[in-house]
């Protein structure tokens, strides 16, 4: 097939396979629509053309029947499209549990994205083929959004708020990126390339890159030359909440209001610290607006997701691993 | 009482159709700044469904007193309003002048107070854009309760000085005679006018002052 | 057959003459041609940016102009076409001049506020010009913060201004009508005897009243906020930049319903008459233009489908969005059901009304796909939308008040055109538009987004038959525009009812006197209601 007549386009995902199969049944019924009407009209204008001047055509005013199928037949025909819709909907608004979890800054005019390992790409991303892939996104400056077409794929990506997005890829090649969302100047410039790979290759593509530290290992020396580590301490209480394993759970704020842990809240807490203050402590934290980039936070929100993860320091006794264990003791 | 001409525009058919039409129009153009100032409302639900904290801190930086005082003004206003377009309807022209320049002295006593009220928030420093220095608990947050507030009261007292020209304008045609008892539609959608006017107030009244009052500041 | 005399009675553009008595006019009828002069300014500037735009996207790179005057041009042209044409075209011109007409009154309820509202249309649109002239502005018609409050360098207050100025043209015009309708029907004009078309401006004066204000508190809001760096969408101070999107929404939803509605009540008049018959289901089509003015304001939510909204709200815009998708169908069942047995003559404005129900029809079931969830998230923001909106817009309302300005200019100027060449226009202007467009619904689904001055090659094929679609739409227009002036001076003097129509404005002179009607009309009898005439014309 000739390339440039194309009509669709590549289906690299799961999900472009479920979605070209509702248009399929969107087309049919457009063209079934408009084929109608435009034949209707066409006969009647030619079957009723107007013969002589002193044609008195029979008023045929009003048939209750056929208005209420008219009406009742197209609706039905538009629920199976939104049920079927929604249904594809909700399948990409819900990233699987075991996706590969990548980072995605957009800015003007670019895409950054980094991986957990560290490799850092700019309008790239090399993922391997057949595991599915959950982007976290957020933007430095305006609104951007994130678009692939062969996976079907589209998500806007905005500043001061993480977004999501994912697909699992099936096929192996190299597929356009677009940002979608107007951005300024060189909006039709922030494009690039999603490179699916064979599995060993993708582990090939990992390893040679230059030795880059994982984005958690970056986030703790990060967390340490912020001087976190002095208030945050992981020993003992501190004047400040422990992070070890707070992200993902519930935390109660002195307003009463309990909130989860998410990257957003993670997020906010560095920014705005004021906003929301643990059950317990006072406001003391000092705010990093300004020296910290949206890259930072996110290796400091890795680091911190790692704190769950890490085993606890080899005690000196079980004293001090019940010591974790216990409620702390606010004051 | 000055003899006047009832002008029957050429497109109505009579004076009751003419009259009927002007307080209609009056009527849909209050609803269209219903929805105009009702876009500003949705913004300061949505913002305070956010962040009820910082929106309490805020509201505990303005001036209660100035602002009931300033809602008294502007209802006893509207009661004068009120009694000048009765009084129009009764042709006792000196007293609807009277009421009608009553209303305007205390809608820019509102005035008056509303700006002393935004001077003192400017000194304090929390005035947005021109002197915002606040930085105690969730400085950004507090900084967008203050946005709104100046963008709503702002808005609004716009409409007051545009509704003080109006009614100094009124005032002045009573004057000169131009209003009876068949006649004084202008005077009474100038009425409906003010009277949207105060309602927007009672609204914004309560929403920005007295929220949160048991918070400390 | 049409007998013309020429018209010896004073008519409307005879009574007066002078500059001033056009400038100073309170006549519905030269306060509309007062609009169409401006709005036909606005049509062609706008075109004209579409001509660069398209001529831009012939090759591949960017290499006609720059990107960021690439930027302001799409920008210019969706503020100049939505805001200074397609809102005003039909309601200030063809409304202005009939609705008066339809109902039997001798002008609308407010004349002087009708004037004011041409001024405040000049002004808002001379400050667009301006800002226009000054440099312009790249922010696109939908000015999404926080690129338009924070980042932008080009006029975005100026322009804001003028929009917002040209907005409270738009609230007094729907004010006027909604009063006039109301009250100064003529006697025995029930609301179910009143012609289609008036039901169809009744509706788009409800959505004008009721929506232009909150587009214009969000663009005060913008402009506030970027001339006094008052962060209220600004994200850096908590502000939601989606709650400016909910804002934006809620307003330019049902601005298109303005912009499509009268054009549906201008095919309801066309249809009847040139099928000799009362249209099909007058109720439902009524009723459907109410419906769809209410409905039109409960479905913003599908323009933001991928803009981080939740999944739940998506949903329910969805679904609503279904529900609006439904009156207008009826509508397209109505017409082609009126045209059964009908008496059907191939007049231009007649032609214009087969292109509108088959390109509406497109159009309108191209909005069902976008309102489908899993299938939106695909083409949002790629030129299917674009394809989409252009087929309901151009292929609809503008074919529709081609063929309303084709079927009241004798009334309005009493000339007719010349046929043969408005045929042949309609023609040429069917066939380039579906070239135009027609390639953009697959480019769109290919992946190619909107508003890129430059593209990958393998869009090329597509958006070269777009351009060559657009050359031939361009010469399409440029037709009538030369014979409606030359018909002005040189076409056939128009008898009263050159088309045997009912309704109360075919009742009166060709062009009509000042006060409209010798003798106040009563009504006695439905719309549409053919036998009548011919009883009239005997007795």
């Amino acid at each position: 097939m000739n390339p440039q007549f194309q009509l669709f386009p590549d289906q690299a995902s799961a999900t472009a396979t479920h979605l070209d199969h509702l248009t399929v049944y969107l087309l049919t019924v457009a063209v079934i629509f408009s084929t109608l009407i435009f034949a209707l009209i066409f006969y009647f204008a030619v079957k009723y053309r107007r013969r002589s001047g002193h044609e008195r055509p029979a008023e045929s005013g009003h048939a209750l029947p056929l208005e209420i199928a008219w009406t009742v037949i197209p609706f039905l025909l538009m629920m199976v499209m939104f049920t079927w819709g929604a249904s594809v909907f909700f399948e990409m608004s819900r990233p699987p549990d075991d996706a590969i979890n990548v980072y995605v800054v957009g800015k003007q005019w670019m895409w950054k994205t980094q991986h957990l390992e560290g490799q850092r790409e700019i309008n790239e991303l090399h993922i391997p083929l057949g595991r599915p892939v959950r982007l976290t996104m957020t933007s430095e400056d305006v609104i951007h959004s994130f678009y692939v077409p062969a996976f079907r794929v589209k998500f806007d990506v905005l500043p001061g708020k993480y977004t999501t997005a994912w697909f699992n890829p099936t096929k192996p090649g190299r597929y356009h990126l677009f940002c979608a969302e107007y951005c300024g100047t060189l909006h039709s410039g922030m494009i690039g390339w999603i490179n699916v790979l064979e599995p060993a290759e993708y582990e090939r593509w990992l390893a040679g890159g230059a030795g880059g530290e994982s984005l958690a290992s970056s986030g703790q020396k990060l967390f340490e030359y912020l001087a976190c580590a002095n208030c945050h301490r992981t020993d003992k209480p501190g004047r400040c909440p422990n992070l070890t394993g707070v992200f993902g759970s519930k935390v109660q704020l002195t307003t009463g209001e309990t909130v989860t842990a998410d990257e957003a809240y993670i997020r906010e807490s560095i920014l705005n610290p004021g906003a929301k203050i643990v059950a317990g402590y006072q406001n003391i934290m000092p705010t990093f607006q300004g020296q910290v980039s949206e890259e930072d936070l996110l290796q400091l929100i890795e680091y911190i997701k790692s704190l769950a993860k890490q085993p606890a320091p080899p005690a000196a006794g079980a004293a001090r691993t019940a010591q974790r264990a216990e409620p702390k003791q606010n004051r | 009482m000055a003899n006047h001409t009832l002008a029957l525009r050429h497109q109505f058919d009579d004076v009751e159709q003419q009259k009927d039409a002007s307080t209609f129009g009056m009527w849909i153009f209050l609803a269209t700044e219903v929805l105009f100032f009702g876009g500003m409302f949705c913004c300061y639900t949505v913002y305070r469904s956010k962040f009820p904290v910082a929106f309490g801190h805020g509201s505990n930086h303005l001036d209660l007193i100035l602002g009931a005082v300033s809602t008294a003004i502007l209802i006893i206003s509207s009661f004068t309003m009120a009694c000048g377009v009765n009084s129009a309807a009764t042709g006792a022209k000196n007293a609807l002048v009277g009421f009608l320049s009553l209303t305007i002295l205390f809608a820019a006593a509102f005035l008056v107070i509303e700006m002393s009220e935004w001077h003192m928030l400017y000194k304090e420093g929390l005035m947005p854009g021109f002197n915002f220095t606040y930085n105690e608990i969730d400085p950004g947050h507090v900084q967008l309760f203050f946005c709104m507030y100046f963008a709503m009261t702002g808005l609004h007292a716009s409409h007051v000085t545009i509704g003080i020209g109006i009614l100094a304008t009124m005032a002045v045609r009573a004057w000169r005679g131009a209003f009876g008892p068949d006649y004084y539609t202008p005077i009474e959608i100038s009425g409906l006018y003010w009277h949207f006017v105060d309602l927007v107030w009672i609204f914004l009244f309560p929403l920005y002052y007295l929220i949160a009052r048991h918070l400390q500041g | 057959m049409i007998t013309a005399t020429v018209p010896t009675r004073d008519n409307y553009l005879t009574h007066e003459y002078g500059v001033k008595s056009w400038l100073l006019t309170k006549d519905h009828k030269r306060i509309a041609l007062l609009y169409l002069a401006s709005i036909t300014f606005f049509f062609f500037l706008g075109g004209i940016f579409a001509t660069i735009i398209r001529l831009e996207l012939l090759t591949p790179p960017g290499d006609l102009v720059s990107a960021q005057t690439y930027n302001k041009l799409f920008s210019l042209h969706g503020i100049i076409m939505v805001f200074l044409f397609l809102i005003p075209s039909i309601p200030a011109t063809l409304g202005n001049f009939f609705v008066p007409l339809m109902i039997g009154a001798k002008d609308l309820a407010f004349p002087k506020i009708n004037l004011l509202s041409w001024y405040i249309y000049m002004a808002g649109g001379a400050c667009v010009l301006y800002a226009m002239l000054e440099g312009g502005v790249d922010t696109g018609w939908t000015f999404y913060v926080p690129f338009s409050t924070s980042y932008a360098n080009t006029y975005v207050i100026l322009t804001g201004v003028g929009i917002f100025i040209a907005g409270f043209s738009s609230i007094l015009t729907g004010l006027n009508f909604i009063v006039t309708i109301h009250r100064m029907r003529a006697p025995g004009l029930t609301w179910f005897r009143l012609p289609l078309f008036i039901w169809s401006m009744y509706a788009t004066s409800l959505i004008q009243v009721l929506g232009t204000p909150v587009i214009a508190v969000t663009i005060l809001l913008v402009a506030v906020e970027r001339g006094f760096h008052l962060g209220i969408f600004d994200p850096a101070l908590g502000g939601d930049p989606v709650l400016f999107q909910h804002l934006f929404w809620f307003y330019s939803h049902p601005a298109v319903y303005i912009m499509v509605l009268p054009g549906m009540g201008i095919i309801s008049e066309v249809v009847s008459v040139y099928t000799r018959k009362k249209v099909f289901g007058y109720r439902f089509v009524a009723f459907s233009s109410v419906a769809i003015a209410v409905l039109g304001f409960l479905v913003w939510g599908h323009h933001m489908f991928v803009a981080s909204q939740s999944v739940y709200a998506s949903l329910v815009f969805s679904f609503l969005s279904f529900f609006v998708a439904v009156p207008s169908a009826i509508k397209v069942f109505n017409w082609t059901a009126t045209l059964y047995k009908g008496s059907i003559s191939y007049d231009t404005p007649m032609l214009y009304a087969f292109g509108f129900i088959g390109l509406f029809t497109i159009g309108g079931l191209t909005g069902t796909f976008l309102a489908t969830l899993g299938f939106d998230v695909h083409v949002t923001d790629t030129y299917f939308v674009v394809a989409h909106f252009h087929y309901i817009m151009v292929g609809g309302t503008l074919m529709a008040y081609l063929g309303g300005m084709h079927y009241w200019w004798p009334k309005m100027t009493g000339r007719m055109y010349p046929e043969g060449w408005a045929k042949l226009s309609a023609l040429v202007i069917f066939l380039g538009f579906n070239l135009t467009f027609f390639p953009q619904f697959i480019l769109g689904y290919l992946g190619m987004p909107r508003r890129y001055w430059a593209y990958p090659e393998e869009f090329q094929v597509y958006h070269v038959l777009s351009t060559a679609g657009a050359s031939v739409l361009a010469v399409g227009y440029l037709i009538p525009a030369i014979y409606f002036i030359w018909s002005l001076r040189y076409g056939k003097f128009a008898p009263d009812n050159p088309w045997n129509a009912s309704g109360l404005e075919w009742q009166t002179t060709s062009p009509p006197p000042p006060e409209n009607f010798e003798i106040t009309p009563v009504v006695t009898y439905d719309a549409y209601d053919y036998s009548i005439l011919e009883e009239m014309k005997v007795g």
